[in-house]
């Protein structure tokens, strides 16, 4: 009893010294995200959040390949391993709608944060639920599309570029169209430079995850690839299995055939990146978010390596990558996963993120002066953030995927049917997820 | 001295429980000990064996847990059963059966049969033959990725040795005529050491006076073979079939590292099937009615494939 007594004077008297309330305890916080360069600068420039709010911050990195199942798994059983989530754009329709984040549009009212401040395409495909509602589902955390990077080296030399000029009749150069893409590929396939057997290029085809899935939909969206006839309407026939989305697909298998290095069958961001700086291919895909690496890296980096966006056929377009970063609705330290959000909004951390290889999506970084002089790849970024299309997200989406992954695999990879064919299976899939949603 | 033991127990045992205890039945003592064996079996066995019956006749997701649940009756297993991709999960899981079955039998029998000769360094050998069955799944599977590598792969360098072919004409594991072989001979690799040592035990089971007294009626080699090896291994070997078998229908982790389920869809086995149904596509419905019909084939196969081992064992 005695003790107690002491205890409650004890607590008196430091709440009136004035020490901070409970809820401004420090915290430990638990950020997850994928297992790759940024979330390195990520940990770099959360020291100072740590710093400025003694809170401190732990890090749940998982692999790209198991990222959507760890992740998913822990949201769907209502885990508390993360306070803080960047997960992929895809995932924002099932956060919302089955109460895995935290609607932030009250929290950003209250600190005055506005979504006008980042940039549109990222607000919209990162954020919001129903898609360009103004509801609120995360900050957009990394700007990321898919882009192409090349052996500058080998295409300034003059021999490849003679035998280039020979063969098709024009220089060689970065590809204005997807078809001068393939032609310059198909040009280096099996090629031989420095004594050594080169290939084409490296894209994408794994099928466990998404990897063929973003591969593909970077050609079929310069080909003018939709949905939907009418946006919400889920009404496919006709968009998915267009002419033009056969033909896109159809070029995307004659690429993996003609233009692509052997056994490159299962191949995603791991396997292009080290096609490349193993010096196997003259160009290869891979998402931006990887390109200040590979711009830094010793061997293939620097003057030898340049960059170009995913080249348009019938228009413009990029497949969209990229995360928000959103508050998980089972933290108990909600609080203090909201203070994080409020300070990587502010303008001076979005630069720092920037300089430290992170995407920041907020347009004072990217309309600030000098933005495209400040790597090499930052004016391409800007183009492909301009033209970005982005998969379904719809809250369905992991079974939209899968569905896409099996029937783009088996028409490209496993040469099995027709272009047309593929796609309207995709459709019969695709329609059976909606009928089960009870969307048609 | 174990008399002793129990009168000093029954004397440091307190009266009322002794009493208490003394008058139990046997039955009663039975149940206190096999309690909470049945226990755990029902909850962590039969109680999600029935929970899984239930759900397989729902359109439950597991991810959407606040959606309303609705009772569709058969739907599941009509879906399934008429579903083409479903059949050609199966289709892939019986060839993948019945080859790695077929070929760890043939060769774990021989090299039983080999090692079962007197020779120098006959322990060695069995060491070593039975290394790869000790290395992790996870292990063999990266590893043979590699070795199946048409650039720099071993696996792909010895067949050109042989053949002639080059190296990187042809992909185990890209090509929809070679990945089905590539996952037979990888599980083949692994886990015939696995049969044979099952073979070994039945070959040094077999007294040594059958053999001589076979000597003595004249009978010829291949006669005492097919008359007395065969027979009186045969038990051990339907013993590896039924466990090779059961572990090749639920066959995963392997699987997954070499191929997921690539190329296309032609290595995707009925496990690798149901994984993605129910915990990637989050259909928990459909993934139940689906490990429902593999249960019961698994069950209804190894029942009948039981009875004719206890038959073979009776002769």
């Amino acid at each position: 009893m005695r003790n107690m007594k002491l205890a409650t004077v004890s607590a008196l008297s430091l709440a009136a010294a004035g020490l901070p309330p409970a809820t401004a305890q420090a915290e430990d916080l638990t950020l997850c995200w994928a297992a790759w360069d940024p979330a390195n600068a990520l940990v770099e420039l959360s020291k100072e959040f740590e710093a400025e709010s003694g809170h401190s911050m732990s890090f749940e990195f998982v692999p790209w390949p198991n990222f959507a199942d760890r992740m998913l798994n822990e949201l769907n059983s209502g885990g508390k391993l993360c306070d803080l989530l960047i997960g992929d754009s895809q995932w924002i329709g099932g956060g919302a709608e089955n109460g895995h984040y935290v609607k932030l549009n009250d929290f950003f009212d209250s600190e005055g944060i506005s979504m006008g401040d980042f940039a549109d395409a990222t607000v919209y495909a990162y954020s919001t639920w129903p898609k360009g509602s103004p509801n609120y589902y995360a900050l957009p955390a990394m700007g990321d599309a898919n882009g192409w990077f090349y052996r500058k080296d080998w295409f300034a030399r003059e021999d490849i570029q003679a035998d280039f000029k020979a063969a098709t009749g024009r220089d060689l150069a970065e590809p204005t169209s997807q078809k001068e893409l393939l032609e310059i590929a198909q040009f280096f396939q099996g090629r031989e430079i420095d004594g050594q057997t080169v290939y084409g290029a490296a894209i994408f085809t794994e099928r466990g995850s998404e990897g063929i899935t973003m591969g593909i939909t970077s050609a079929l969206y310069p080909w003018g690839f939709k949905y939907e006839n009418t946006p919400g309407s889920y009404d496919m026939e006709g968009a998915v299995n267009s002419p033009e989305a056969v033909e896109a697909l159809e070029f995307y298998k004659e690429f993996y055939q003609t233009a692509t290095p052997p056994g490159y069958t299962n191949s995603y961001m791991g396997e292009s990146l080290d096609a490349f700086k193993s010096g196997q291919v003259a160009m290869a895909m891979n998402w931006f978010a990887f390109f200040p690496g590979l711009y830094a890296d010793p061997n293939t980096g620097g003057d030898k390596i340049d960059f170009f966006v995913n080249p348009p056929q019938n228009q413009a377009g990029s497949t969209l990558g990229g995360q928000g970063i959103s508050v998980v609705a089972y933290s108990d330290k909600q609080d203090a996963a909201l203070e994080y959000i409020k300070w990587f909004a502010q303008p001076d951390v979005q630069a720092k993120w920037w300089d430290l290889g992170g995407y920041s999506a907020h347009k004072s970084v990217l309309e600030g002066d000098g933005f495209e002089a400040s790597a090499p790849f930052a004016g391409d970024f800007l183009e492909a953030m301009d033209a970005v299309q982005d998969f379904w997200q719809e809250p369905a989406y992991a079974e939209l995927l899968l569905a896409m992954q099996k029937r783009m695999h088996d028409y490209v990879v496993a040469d099995q049917g027709t272009a047309k064919e593929a796609l309207d299976l995709l459709i019969e899939d695709w329609t059976e997820v909606f009928e089960d949603e009870g969307k048609l | 001295m174990s008399q002793t033991t129990l009168d000093q127990a029954a004397q440091a045992t307190p009266p009322r429980a002794a009493r208490r205890i003394k008058g139990l039945s046997d039955r009663a003592i039975a149940w206190i000990f096999v309690g909470p064996t049945i226990f755990l079996l029902l909850a962590i066995n039969i109680f999600p064996l029935i929970w899984t019956i239930n759900l397989s006749f729902t359109n439950f997701k597991a991810n959407r847990a606040n959606r309303a649940v609705e009772y569709i009756g058969f739907r599941n297993y009509e879906r399934i059963l008429t579903d083409s991709d479903i059949w050609l999960s199966m289709q892939a899981t019986a060839h993948f059966l019945f080859w790695t079955i077929f070929f760890q039998v043939l060769i774990g029998f021989t090299l039983a049969w080999l090692i079962n000769k007197k020779f120098k360094g006959n322990d060695l050998w069995t060491t070593i033959i039975v290394l790869p069955m000790m290395l992790s799944p996870a292990v063999v599977g990266n590893f043979w990725t590699f070795l199946y590598q048409p650039q720099i792969g071993l696996f792909n360098y010895v067949v050109a040795f042989f053949t002639g072919a080059d190296p990187s004409s042809f992909e185990m594991l890209g090509s929809v005529n070679l990945a089905p072989w590539s996952i037979v001979i990888v599980d083949t690799w692994m886990w015939t050491p696995f049969v044979m040592l099952i073979c070994l035990a039945g070959l040094r089971s077999i007294p040594d006076y059958i053999y001589e007294a076979a000597e003595i009626d004249r009978a010829s080699k291949l006669r005492q073979f097919f008359t007395i090896t065969i027979p009186m291994v045969l038990p051990f070997l339907m013993l590896a079939v039924l466990f090779r078998g059961i572990e090749n229908f639920k066959m995963f982790d392997l699987v997954v590292q070499l191929t997921g389920g690539g190329p296309g869809s032609v290595t995707e086995l009925a496990s690798i099937n149901l994984k993605r149904e129910a915990f990637e596509k989050w259909r928990t419905g459909y993934s139940s009615a689906f490990a429902i019909i593999l249960f019961v084939t698994v069950f209804g196969l190894a029942s009948i494939y039981v009875k004719a081992l206890n038959k073979v064992k009776e002769r």
